[in-house]
């Protein structure tokens, strides 16, 4: 059978499972739509949250990352699972325990103003449509891949799918189809994973052979520093030097960040209670912890198979049928060579991929952000040895290769030389992981529209009935734009565009929500200014340096956009204190309220 | 509601719960910034797990189990403290003590 009917077939049943989840667990009320009618367990509610917290980036970009840049990838391992620890320990029992549907509820109720309630709700639609573009991205990427169409097509084709299930299922609908995707996802990446460490390692367990030997003897991190080192560039193991302070920043912000990122909390308004709410979350890091202790494995696996399979080899010509040696480039690169994430410069003249390694962009093949291929009529435009010509060839450096990080898993079960099924599980493995994220996240942006928006500020004389019309052409509309943005993302890299979702809920939400849960004292002049402060700050930095040009150089105090979040997020609490020390204190009823909700008891239902 | 009912109690459970809160939010920091960032070549030099060095263990594969047990040993911890000081949900309805 060929490759792309194992694609078909997996890809096809899996759908077919969504799809029959989804239609099975409809919402009939504004409830169900929100919350899921609060009935999920805490096991189904851990896959769920689990599915829909690791996106399209988590899936496809992490362990590239991991591969091209060791050590220094971390911030993301660590910032992704450490969040959740913040998440369930400061924000979500409290939270429940308040027991409105969403989080700009908790805001507008807890700062006593319309004012605060529609500053969060217009933060909730901001970072939820920063990562949904990431989303959109991801699933036009693979689906493009898949079937060889354009990236248009794939961003529609995935949204159309979305739609159907989240518009009409609602939270009910979305929590079941998750658990499904979960399991698609956690198999896809692990499976590879498993038959790459028994080729490499004989070890069939992937992080045992992480820290183990490689078949012939040799430690497998010593293996993988010894070749980078070959290739000119830092170990493995090592940092970037004189990067502690920004690797703790983007760290702290990718972990502020999940614990105020309204669609994760929003899950734990789906249980029964404040302790299904803890077991919920234990799953919930437990099921997320396969699949990111797998990651650095994959990392190191694909890397090490990359350099093997490509360096120094003879390039041959797509066209040439015959059975291909050790000594010449695997099939698969052409396929990827064609969607520019594989490129090669045959600067040297001499037939061969030398490849000097990448991650730094001084050492790209070429000039720019990405590789340009050369195309006329409508066709590649390739070199004496059939390769696809760039027109953007930077000679400055002797590296051939370019290497997009996004293909090290794409690719790396054609690398290991899996069985064809694998493949294909991937490939649905890469549909589940953008479709229940992106799921997930229009769920909330039409929740903040027809709930928050519609009938918490402007009519809430709002029956039942129009809040699902509301609730469903706001996902609608929320989609049109994230496609939009799907097809013509402003950040380079979907990982890139996530991680600045990340850096605004660390500014906004999380110090808010912090200071409503645990200060008396705090009140609405306080809240609402340290919310605008500290977004207003996060997001024209990320504005002037990531998209408007701004030079590196003048990062404060050596800050990426990426870890700025953090800084915003002093800001906002330095703000709020200053400005709730000058203005009354709170109500009595609001520093009642907190006091309600450091017990434990009677959360019940959530209702909103 | 519930708070003022009992204060006393009400006071105990909140400052166990910040305690427990505190050292568990200590570990975090520890096994994740301290050990995989702020003292990572220290620790790379003087320890190893398997073949990989410790520092840079923890910061890929340590501090995520690490961040497993925390949450396990929160849930455990808090459901005891909620049975101790009859918060129990199963014997509480909602409004009434």
């Amino acid at each position: 059978m060929s490759q792309d009917i194992w694609n078909y077939i997996f890809i096809g049943i899996s759908f077919a499972i969504y799809i029959v989840i989804a239609l099975k667990s409809r919402a009939t009320s504004t409830k169900e739509y929100y919350t899921a009618g609060g009935g999920v367990s805490p096991l189904a509610n851990g896959m769920a949250t689990a599915a829909d917290w690791m996106s399209a980036a988590t899936f496809i970009s992490m362990a590239g990352g991991i591969a091209i840049s060791g050590y220094d990838a971390s911030q993301f391992l660590m910032g992704w699972t450490g969040g959740f620890v913040l998440l369930t320990i400061l924000m979500v029992p409290y939270l429940r325990k308040f027991g409105k549907a969403t989080v700009p509820d908790f805001i507008g109720d807890r700062y006593y103003s319309q004012a605060a309630r529609f500053v969060a709700v217009l933060c909730a639609i901001f970072i939820c449509m920063t990562y949904i573009m990431g989303q959109m991205n991801g699933v036009g990427i693979v689906f493009s891949q898949l079937f060889g169409i354009s990236l248009v097509k794939g961003v529609i084709i995935g949204a159309s799918i979305v739609f159907f299930y989240a518009g009409l299922g609602g939270m009910k609908g979305i929590t079941y189809t998750q658990v499904a995707q979960y399991c698609v996802m956690a198999f896809a990446y692990t499976l590879p994973a498993i038959f790459i460490s028994l080729t490499i390692t004989g070890n069939v367990i992937p992080q045992l052979g992480f820290i183990g030997e490689t078949t012939d003897g040799i430690p497998l991190l010593q293996k993988i520093n010894t070749l980078n080192e070959s290739l000119g560039i830092r170990a493995f193991t090592e940092g970037s030097a004189n990067n502690k302070l920004n690797m703790f920043c983007i760290t702290a912000a990718l972990m502020c960040g999940t614990a105020g990122l309204p669609h994760v909390i929003v899950r734990f308004f789906t249980v029964k209670d404040v302790r299904a709410v803890r077991k919920s979350a234990c799953w919930t890091l437990a099921f997320i912890a396969i699949i990111y202790l797998t990651a650095p494995t994959v990392g190191v696996f694909s890397r090490l198979n990359l350099v093997e399979k490509l360096n120094n080899k003879a390039y041959v010509s797509q066209t040439e049928t015959e059975a291909r040696t050790d000594d010449q480039v695997p099939s698969w690169f052409h396929q990827f060579e064609e969607t520019g994430k594989l490129a090669w410069v045959d600067k040297n003249g001499d037939g061969r991929i030398q490849y000097m390694g990448n991650g730094d962009k001084a050492l790209n093949p070429f000039t720019g952000k990405s590789p340009v291929l050369s195309t006329a009529d409508d066709d590649f435009v390739r070199g004496s040895h059939g390769q696809v010509l760039l027109t953007n060839v930077d000679p400055s450096n002797n590296n051939e290769l370019y290497v997009h990080k996004d293909i090290m898993v794409m690719a790396n079960p054609y690398m290991g030389e899996t069985p064809q099924w694998v493949i294909a599980l991937l490939m649905a493995g890469c549909i589940a992981a953008a479709l229940s994220t992106a799921a997930g996240l229009l769920l909330v942006l039409s929740t903040a529209i027809s709930h928050d928006l519609m009938k918490n500020i402007i009519n809430p004389n709002l029956t039942d009935k129009q809040e699902m019309r509301w609730a469903r052409s706001a996902s609608l509309g929320a989609l049109l734009v994230a496609v939009y943005f799907g097809i013509n993302p402003p950040g380079n890299f979907v990982a890139q565009t996530v991680a600045f979702a990340f850096g605004l809920a660390a500014a906004s939400f999380f110090p808010t929500l912090l200071m409503g849960i645990f200060s008396k004292r705090m009140n609405k002049q306080g809240g609402i200014a340290g919310m605008v402060a500290g977004i207003t700050f996060t997001l024209s930095y990320i504005i002037y340096f990531a998209f408007g040009g701004g030079d590196p150089k003048y990062y404060f105090l050596g800050i990426s956009p990426a870890g700025i979040g953090v800084i915003g997020m002093l800001l906002n609490f330095i703000v709020a204190f200053i400005v709730s020390a000058f203005t009354p204190a709170p109500p009595k009823e609001v520093q009642d309220m907190v006091d309600r909700i450091h017990n434990p008891s009677g959360a019940g239902e959530s209702t909103h | 509601m519930d708070a003022d009912d009992n204060t006393q109690t009400s006071t105990g459970y909140r400052k166990s719960s910040l305690r427990i809160l505190f050292s568990l939010l200590t570990i975090w920091f520890v096994v994740s910034f301290g050990c995989g960032i702020l003292f990572r070549e220290q620790l790379d030099t003087a320890f190893s797990v398997g073949n990989a060095p410790f520092g840079f263990w923890m910061a890929q594969q340590g501090s995520i189990i690490c961040f497993v047990l925390i949450l396990v040993a929160y849930a455990f911890l808090m459901n005891r403290l909620d049975d101790k000081h009859g918060y129990s949900e199963t014997s509480n309805k909602k409004g009434n003590k």
